[in-house]
């Protein structure tokens, strides 16, 4: 019987992967799909309450909504802003954008 | 009607010169005609309202015992409430009229004298604010806002002295008044704040009640010497000995000034406050006779100094000290009377005389020495009848103001000690003497040639008329018309001439001014041999006693000494500490900041590594874990 | 019947979206990722339709498929590369065993806290008809939220037009 501690397990380990890509990939692109990927995670598991512990109203799933939209907006601001950085820097690795040091 | 109106307004009166400070300071500095307008106007508005309430006074029977006060809450916290208010009585009364009129008669003069001045808008912003300041201090309901005022005299005289501060000597002055005037008013802020620990209240109304029952109670220690650090205030503020030594310096300043500050604002503050907190003196005989002693001595020790100055203005300054030494004797025997009327008929002729040592010197420009001028009687016909009303004022002829004045200072203090009775009748004959000599070698003698004197221009000699006039009948009227009725303390004292004192003073200043004509004006003695017979004690008042040399020696010894180890202790030990303290984030951060890689994923990865270790703990610790490791049913 | 397909789509469609997103973080093409990234989004709305989320379902493929994966295919060919080998390394600074360590540790640790976890099921009625309720639901109570995410996706559009157009300056 699969319940909602299987989804949960699926959410958790998605959100690790993306959590690992985060702190490693090496492009901010890489960094931003990743991003993508632990969002998608935590929808998993707003919807997966939504069906086991309310099923009968639909708070989850507006949460998902929300979470979605404002996913659609982070990306795009964050290609905009990788472009603008790639215009003018000539590069997206993240290790390079360390000008906020001391 | 006016006169309830004025009664009723009497905040206006200082708030007027205060707004034309802030009129003409902010917006009108460019513009002298109208910065002088402004200014005239506001206090001739406030002379009017000052009379008027001078005359509801009388018409509505305010006395001392029963004044007239208004008070709006200024500052209120548990155990300390503060007002700002109007006290109207005929003390208060008479100051503003006083305040007001030479504030006026100052300003008029000084159309005259400060035209053409670069900072003549300056000029008047800071006389409304001088005048505003004195005013304030004046209708004060308590030591608080008196304090207040107070300090802010202390500074319109600072701004003033060195009001020509590209001169060194004005800018040096200017300091040297600010500084010797703050050591008294420590000790004043010092008193006033013993005063609040002992009685809760600092209001003068309910001093006055308090201060008996207090006395009745714990007796008059403590509180001689709270009455002697207040005192200090007068002292530096009204240039009693020893912190008299600004009060000459102050002649740095345009002479205008000078009479409004030796004649109604700044020294007669300090008269006034004690004349204010007479309830507090009074009952402490120790302190009041120390304010004896110390006006007495003041008043002959600047005459002793008068007598060879050769500086017009400094003549006068020391003939001011000497006079405000006579007030405090007056108040010190126990006569608020006697010195407040003392105070109004000096204020007329003090400012009268000033204002004519101020024509003197708009004729003669850049020679002060009396020496050098001579012969002007003929070229400045009203400075000469204004310089001679006043000197015969000053000197006690009758039937001129200071006749009346300070034979009821005489009489008072002849009730109560005969030394200082003595000390106050060579003064006065020191004093006849020293202005004497002033007038006969200024205005008498023969003309110098390289001279070329002119008289006043109009606005000038219109204050010298009016001044002049008022030192003529300023001490008769009152005397006539039963002054130490209204203006008392305790119960009405009116006393008669004391035809034996009145006697007494008027024959010894017609002695001295006869011995001045011989020594100065008949040409049968040389002055210069006289002062080479009795050369030390020529020196000696010369030089003013050494005492200005005394301090600068004291200051160089123990001040500049204490200094030097302070700035030593200060290098070596305070800013050690300081900077090992400021040396101690810069050294951590320092460590710390090489953290800061700027690399986004570190941060990330710390962050996140935190947060699991966080959980983890949160984890380890909830019941709910603990649950599960025994095995409970949860 | 049903249980038993229901457990084996299930466990196709978790097997689909963790593969994929384990190869979005391990390929070194980028290209490859955003494609593989598209893929675990198909796997993820799998996951909704079993949940009975058929709305979000479609909504996941529409918005992450079709807007999302795409954009990032895009930016990344718009960035002007010969070859696209490399473009998706891990970085080499990074002490990646440490990464390692924390992601696992997240895993374990959220594992640990789902299992202990007392959970509450509830057997209220399942909602058959979300799309008509979901809008009910944003048209009425979530309103101002919708207005809200409205303006913060106008916000995003013109930040993102100006950010990448640059301004004139």
């Amino acid at each position: 019987m699969i319940g909602l501690v299987h989804f949960l397990t699926v959410a958790a380990i998605v959100f690790a992967i993306g959590l690992y890509g985060v702190l490693s990939k090496r492009t901010i692109v890489g960094i931003l799909m990743s991003i993508e990927l632990m969002l998608n995670a935590v929808n998993i598991n707003l919807i997966a309450f939504s069906r086991f512990i309310t099923p009968e109203v639909l708070t989850g799933q507006i949460f998902a909504i929300f979470t979605i939209t404002v996913a659609a907006a982070e990306v795009a601001v964050g290609m905009a802003m990788i472009f603008r950085v790639y215009y003018d820097r000539n590069t997206v690795h993240a290790a390079r954008l360390d000008e906020m040091r001391w | 009607m006016f006169n309830q109106y004025a009664l009723s307004h009497a905040a206006l009166i200082p708030l007027l010169p205060a707004m034309s400070f802030i009129i003409v300071g902010f917006f009108l500095r460019r513009l002298p005609i109208l910065a002088a307008t402004v200014s005239v106007c506001m206090s001739l508005i406030s002379f009017a309202l000052s009379l008027g309430v001078g005359y509801g006074v009388i018409a509505n029977n305010i006395t001392v015992d029963n004044p007239l006060i208004q008070r709006i809450p200024w500052l209120s916290i548990s155990g300390l409430t503060v007002d700002m208010g109007v006290y109207i009585d005929p003390i208060s009364a008479m100051m503003l009229v006083i305040v007001t009129l030479v504030a006026l008669m100052v300003q008029i003069y000084s159309i005259g004298y400060m035209r053409g001045d670069a900072g003549f808008g300056r000029f008047f912003a800071y006389l409304s604010l001088f005048a505003s300041a004195m005013l304030g201090l004046v209708i004060a309901v308590n030591f608080v806002q008196l304090f207040v005022f107070w300090e802010l005299v202390g500074l319109c005289s600072y701004l003033l002295i060195g009001y020509y501060f590209h001169k060194i000597s004005a800018r040096e002055a200017a300091k040297k008044a600010f500084i010797t005037t703050r050591i008294g008013d420590f000790g004043l802020l010092v008193g006033i704040l013993f005063l609040q620990i002992l009685f809760g209240t600092l209001d003068f109304q309910q001093l006055a009640s308090n201060v008996p029952l207090y006395v009745a109670e714990h007796g008059t220690n403590l509180l001689t010497i709270v009455a002697l650090l207040l005192f200090l205030g007068p002292i530096g503020k009204s240039g009693q000995f020893p912190l008299h030594v600004w009060l000459p310096d102050a002649m740095e300043g345009p002479t205008p000034v000078s009479a409004l500050i030796h004649a109604a604002t700044m020294v007669v503050a300090g008269v006034y406050l004690v004349a204010r907190a007479f309830f507090l003196f009074s009952v402490l005989p120790n302190a009041m006779e120390v304010i004896a002693w110390i006006g007495a001595f003041t008043a002959c020790f600047a005459a002793s100094i008068a007598f060879t100055q050769r500086d017009i203005k400094r003549i006068l300054a020391y003939s001011t000290v000497s006079q405000l030494g006579y007030m405090m004797l007056a108040l010190g025997v126990g006569s608020v009377t006697a010195s407040m009327f003392h105070l109004m008929t000096h204020a007329f002729f003090k400012a009268l005389m000033f204002l004519a040592a101020g024509a003197v010197l708009h004729g003669l420009p850049n020679k002060n020495d009396i020496f050098e001028m001579g012969g002007l009687r003929h070229k400045m016909p009203v400075t000469f009848a204004a310089m001679t009303i006043g000197v015969l004022a000053i000197s006690g002829i009758p039937p001129f103001a200071g006749f009346f004045s300070k034979d009821e200072i005489l009489l008072a203090v002849s009730q109560v000690s005969m030394p200082l009775y003595t000390i106050a009748v060579v003064t006065s004959f020191m004093t006849a003497f020293y202005m004497a000599r002033l007038l006969i070698v200024v205005f008498c003698g023969s003309e110098k040639p390289d001279n070329q004197p002119h008289e006043a221009p109009m606005s000038m000699r219109i204050p010298l008329v009016v001044l002049g006039v008022l030192a003529v009948i300023g001490g008769y009227i009152p005397y006539a018309n039963h002054f130490g009725d209204w203006v008392r303390f305790g119960s009405a004292s009116h006393e008669g001439l004391h035809w034996g004192i009145a006697a007494t003073s008027t024959v010894l200043s017609i002695l001295a001014i006869s011995l001045a004509w011989y020594i100065y004006g008949s040409g049968k003695v040389s002055p210069d041999k006289l002062s080479r017979r009795f050369s030390t004690l020529y020196k000696l008042s010369f030089h003013k006693y050494y005492i200005d040399e005394f301090y600068l020696w004291l200051n160089h010894t123990f001040v500049d000494g204490l200094g030097k180890i302070l700035y030593w202790l200060e290098l070596h030990f305070v800013e050690g500490i300081v900077n090992g303290i400021a040396g101690l984030p810069v050294g951590l951060g320092d460590l710390v900041r090489k953290s800061q890689t700027g690399k986004l994923q570190r941060y990330g990865l710390i962050m996140f590594g935190a947060m699991l270790i966080l959980v983890v703990w949160l984890v380890l610790l909830s019941p709910l874990f603990k649950g599960v490791l025994s095995g409970g049913d949860y | 019947m049903n249980e038993l397909i229901y457990t084996v789509a299930f466990y196709i469609f978790a097997a689909i979206t963790v593969a994929a997103a384990f190869g979005v973080v391990t390929k070194s093409n980028l290209v490859h990722s955003a494609l593989l990234l598209a893929l675990c989004f198909i796997g993820v709305s799998g996951l909704y339709v079993l949940l009975q989320a058929d709305f979000l379902a479609a909504v996941q493929i529409l918005i992450y498929n079709g807007a999302i994966a795409i954009v990032f295919v895009l930016g990344t060919m718009l960035t002007r590369r010969s070859s696209r080998h490399g473009t998706n390394d891990t970085e080499v600074n990074i002490p990646s065993r440490v990464v390692t360590l924390v992601s696992g540790l997240f895993v374990v640790v959220t594992l640990g806290v789902i299992a202990t976890t007392p959970w509450h099921y509830s057997s209220g009625v399942i909602v058959e008809d979300t799309p008509s309720l979901l809008a009910q639901l944003i048209l009425t109570d979530y309103m101002v939220v919708m207005e809200a995410a409205a303006v913060l996706l106008l916000a995003a559009m013109i930040g993102a037009i100006v950010l990448a157009k640059g301004v004139e300056e």
